[in-house]
């Protein structure tokens, strides 16, 4: 138990059961990201790479400021950049840092085999212990923001840990110290929905009406949190999901289909044990026997006349 | 043991079923976990102070490098980021700065003093004793011959504006004070910091 000292588990995928938590009092955390704050510097970016000793290979121009163009295993968040047009045929271009949202109701987590490859600690942080994960891309499926990435050097899934090691020992995530605006902002949860509101009631008094917090209910909420100008149409944000869900099939084969499953062999087992008591194997007799010569002597003397 | 083959089969039968049920949630949950979260690796790692070079702002920056210094450990460093207590930045910093760990280990960073003599070619390292001597003495030749006492009304000037210099962007106040001194005394009037003097 003595990693469990700091950061018990509340949630370990493929268990029934999680470990029972003692200690109960830790405060959940969240990263509030501003959007109307960034520019898109990447600052996150470079420290997040910097921190978890990550190096993607150097890639080519693809004409976008998105560099590289997709998260990938070394790359955990991204700076997306969207150019929109609003009704006042303006040009507005919304930067989003893409990356693991620490949903409370985690769909890769939910839809992962491997017992404890992915657990949710007290505090609500959302993590991929390698060494349990055996690479079979579940929680890609499961995940309602095509976050999770697999490497092809070791066959491992990748994405963002909220910076686990930093904030287990009381720092805020790599990401959230370096940004220079006061963008991406780390605290309790509570304090973050507290500072989304004093930004929200300051961007609607400069004429965004439709400011809004971005913390899905339909994963329960998250652990990154976006305050957006346009909250009614998160999606004009490079495609964050205006209703995010988990992938039915997951619901559907971790929700009912797993106990019918359970129900299913516990029945062939039991079918099979009142078999052996009630009817038993099936015993030669002497009859038997006697038969099974007959038949092989016919046949013999049929073979060669 | 002796094993016949149907009990063979029975074996082999009973044992997927047993792991089927594992795979299936029937597992022991208190079992053994390994450790999760990934260890903190500036523990014991030695903390420095400094400014970050790389533009005229001068963030604050913290360089972690390993080792806790003793006779035997050479430092290297594994990690920067930005200082919290510095006034400029408190703790933040831009892309450059956060990458600056990757700066300090390019291959391709210059580490000794480099020369191309009049004329040639190609740049060749050479000592920073040579490097100085060099400097020193083309600056005392230029200071004996272009050196302005005192101006045309006669009034005690002590110029020297042929040669100029520019400084480090990463200065304290102490640092650009003694820069100013240091250059000062000499009579150059031509120089400038990207941070400003």
């Amino acid at each position: 138990m003595s990693d469990l000292q700091s950061q018990d588990y509340v949630r370990r995928s493929a268990s029934t059961m999680t470990p029972p938590m003692a200690r109960s009092h830790e405060d959940q955390v969240a990263k509030l990201i501003d959007v109307t704050r960034c520019i898109g510097c990447k600052a996150c970016q470079s420290a997040c790479m910097e921190w978890n000793d990550l190096r993607p290979e150097i890639g080519h121009f693809e004409g976008s400021y998105e560099n590289p163009m997709d998260l990938g295993p070394s790359v955990w968040t991204l700076m997306k950049f969207a150019e929109y047009e609003n009704e006042q045929g303006n040009l507005e271009w919304l930067i989003r840092k893409d990356g693991c949202m620490h949903c409370e109701d985690p769909g890769c987590l939910k839809a992962c085999p491997a017992p404890g490859a992915i657990v949710q600690y007290a505090n609500g942080i959302v993590d991929f212990i390698s060494d349990k994960c055996i690479g079979c891309g579940y929680c890609v499926k499961g995940c309602p923001f095509d976050i999770p990435r697999i490497s092809k050097k070791d066959h491992k899934s990748y994405k963002c840990t909220l910076c686990s090691d930093r904030v287990s020992v009381g720092l805020e995530p790599a990401c959230v110290k370096a940004c220079p605006t006061g963008a991406i902002m780390f605290g309790t949860k509570t304090d973050m929905k507290d500072w989304a509101q004093e930004r929200i009631v300051d961007l609607k008094s400069r004429g965004f009406e439709k400011a809004g917090l971005y913390d899905p209910p339909e994963v329960g909420g998250t652990h990154v949190m976006y305050v957006l100008h346009h909250a009614d149409k998160p999606s004009l944000y490079s495609g964050l999901p205006d209703k995010p869900h988990i992938s039915a099939v997951v619901e559907a084969w971790k929700g009912f289909i797993k106990p019918l499953a359970l129900f299913g062999i516990a029945a062939a087992a039991l079918a099979g044990f009142f078999h052996a008591i009630t009817i038993g194997p099936n015993e030669v007799t002497e009859a038997d026997e006697i038969e099974g010569a007959r038949v092989l002597r016919e046949s013999e003397s049929e073979k060669s006349p | 043991m002796e094993m016949t083959r149907r009990e063979f089969i029975k074996f082999t039968g009973v044992g997927l079923a047993a792991s089927s049920l594992g795979l299936l949630g029937f597992g022991a949950s208190g079992e053994a976990q390994a450790a999760a979260v990934r260890p903190f690796k500036l523990t014991h790692a030695t903390e420095t102070r400094n400014t970050c070079t790389y533009c005229s702002v001068a963030c604050g920056i913290l360089i972690y490098s390993m080792g806790d210094r003793a006779k035997n450990a050479r430092s290297n460093i594994i990690h920067i980021e930005g200082d919290p207590d510095h006034p400029v930045n408190r703790g933040t910093l831009c892309p450059k700065g956060s990458a600056l760990l990757d700066i300090v280990h390019a291959p391709t960073r210059l580490r000794a003093p480099r020369y191309r003599s009049p004329g040639g070619t190609e740049f060749k390292e050479v000592s920073w004793d040579f490097a100085l001597d060099r400097i020193a003495r083309l600056m005392k030749d230029d200071r004996d011959k272009n050196f302005i006492a005192k101006n045309k009304t006669g009034d005690t000037v002590n110029r020297w504006t042929s040669v100029g210099m520019l400084a480090a962007s990463a200065s304290s106040s102490e640092t650009s004070y003694l820069t100013w001194k240091a250059v000062r005394s000499m009579g150059m009037v031509v120089f400038d910091n990207q941070a400003r003097v």
